[in-house]
């Protein structure tokens, strides 16, 4: 069991309070994970310039080595902002890719959670309301986002083990459900060269989607053809530069509940997820059908 | 008629004032906010009125009560109930009616996946769709289905009886259309005016059953042995 939330705005009123909705759907989703808990949030992006999300088990130490060593490259400007064990390094977008692999090079014990111009991660251990109170969710704006409380059952319960993955730039997946083919899919691709940080079945579907879209599939045929080849009970949430989409497995066994009002699209894994929202009461709530593809995009 | 607040009482608080309440008391639940297994294992004629929606497991193993939830429900609605009336304006989530022993579930709108699986003797009618597997192996009871039915409908199905009005997905192991004759067409009647539906057309309905060619061993599997 794990929870899922997510929320699109369609209006100001909801992007400007989007931290604040997120932390209050994530944390009704308490129950349904209770062991770590992760969001993703996809704020305005500043021309020209990109974020790297940085996380660190012991903060204090490595991100000051990680900011003395980027300052001592006179050709990167950038900003460093810490948020407990995350950091978000925002540098030129030509430099983006240059910096992350310096990074990966010459500080192992980092880990670089997301790369792209809106989107930052945030995952930790623990309850979603200590995950949503240490990285001060509730004070973040954005078009829209997608969290996750996890019950681990396929891998250990550690920061990089928690929900979202990221997929490629701007994107990232949340995922409930177990898939039983993973193994063998994670060797697949890691003859395609994919890598990987975990031994989770979770982090296999993440790579799997971006795998197909770096050969030029669109999201929608990407998700559908997760369909074929992945083997398990899901429900996925897929964040991406301009919204988000849900896919359920064909048998459906995780469950999904979707709200619209004209001010916001939202996901649950149940109503209760929900009851926060304003208006729920006069949104369109239903049950997305299974293997079917959804999206909703700025 | 009493009212529980969620707002004021808790879950617990309020199941154990229904449980222990009097014979014919009428109560009315507010701001349900999606809780889970809300009115379960009530066991005396009483009337419960939910406003809102509620989560899993709403009125499990009902007994006597007739209970309206004027919202949606989440899975697992009505879960092994025994008699009494279930009563929902909205949607509902997976297995509604599972293994439901008795007394009937109307739903207003639609019904997900698995609807009525394993039902042994319960009446679920829904004004709207069901999702795939519905009466996935029903031994015995009514499925009354206005909309369309996802796909594997009746699987395995023994002696419980499904009227589809609208088109079927696909059927199930051993599910077999049969011939619609007045006796069916009179029950069908009879479990309609129990719960009180009344715009209907009975000549919209086609039924479906048991070819019963999984009761028995096959004798041309012996060979296997």
């Amino acid at each position: 069991m794990c929870g899922i939330v997510g929320l699109f705005a369609k209006q100001e009123n909801i992007s400007a309070n989007l931290g604040v909705h997120l932390s209050k759907m994530l944390e009704s989703m308490s129950d349904r994970g209770p062991d770590s808990a992760g969001l993703a949030i996809f704020g305005k992006p500043i021309a020209k310039r990109a974020k790297i999300m940085v996380q660190s088990q012991s903060p204090e130490d490595d991100f000051q080595k990680l900011k003395k060593f980027l300052s001592t490259k006179k050709e990167i400007s950038f900003s460093f902002e810490t948020h407990s064990t995350h950091a978000v390094i925002k540098l030129d977008v030509k430099q983006k890719d240059k910096v992350a692999s310096l990074i990966n090079d010459t500080f192992p014990n980092l880990r670089i959670l997301s790369v792209g111009k809106k989107m930052e991660i945030y995952k930790e251990v623990g309850r979603p309301a200590e995950v949503v109170k240490r990285f001060e969710i509730a004070k973040m704006k954005g078009s829209h986002g997608i969290g996750h409380t996890r019950m681990a059952t396929e891998s250990a319960v550690t920061t990089l083990g928690a929900h979202p993955f990221s997929t490629g730039e701007d994107q990232c997946l949340v995922h409930n459900g177990s898939l039983s083919n993973h193994n063998s899919l994670r060797r697949e691709l890691m003859r395609k060269e994919m890598t990987f940080e975990t031994e989770n079945d979770s982090e296999v579907a993440a790579s799997f989607i971006t795998y197909r879209m770096n050969s030029g599939k669109t999201l929608k045929e990407a998700l559908e053809s997760a369909l074929v080849e992945l083997d398990g009970f899901y429900t996925f949430v897929v964040g991406t530069e301009n919204g988000f989409g849900v896919l359920r497995d064909p048998i459906a066994c995780k469950p999904a509940v979707l709200a619209e009002t004209p001010d916001y699209v939202a996901f649950g894994s149940e109503y209760r997820a929900l009851t926060s929202l304003p208006k729920i009461e006069k949104a369109k709530v239903w049950e997305p059908e299974p293997a079917t593809v959804y999206f909703w995009g700025h | 008629m009493h009212i529980l607040d969620f707002n004021k009482l808790s879950l617990r608080d309020i199941n154990k004032t229904l449980q222990e309440s009097d014979k014919n008391s009428f109560f009315s639940i507010r701001n349900p906010k999606g809780s889970h297994a809300l009115a379960v294992g009530i066991n005396k004629k009483i009337t419960v009125k939910v406003v809102g929606s509620v989560g899993y497991y709403c009125a499990g193993m009902n007994k006597f009560s007739d209970i309206k939830v004027e919202g949606s429900a989440g899975p697992g609605l009505g879960e092994n109930m025994m008699s009494g009336n279930i009563h929902v304006t909205g949607d509902v989530s997976q297995y509604a009616g599972a293994s439901g022993h008795g007394g009937s579930i109307l739903v207003e709108g639609n019904a997900s996946s698995r609807c009525g699986i394993s039902m042994k003797g319960v009446d679920i009618i829904v004004k709207g769709n069901v999702g795939h597997m519905s009466a996935f192996m029903a031994q015995k009871g009514n499925l009354v289905i206005f909309g369309n039915a996802g796909h594997a409908l009746g699987d395995s199905i023994y002696e419980a009886n499904i009227y589809v009005a609208g088109e079927v997905a696909s059927l199930g192991a051993d599910c077999i259309e049969k011939k619609m004759t007045k006796k069916h067409l009179s029950k069908l009647e009879n479990i309609l005016s129990n719960a009180n539906v009344s715009d209907y057309n009975l000549d919209t309905f086609r039924r479906f059953g048991s070819a019963r060619s999984l009761y028995n061993f096959n004798v041309d599997n012996a060979k296997i042995y």
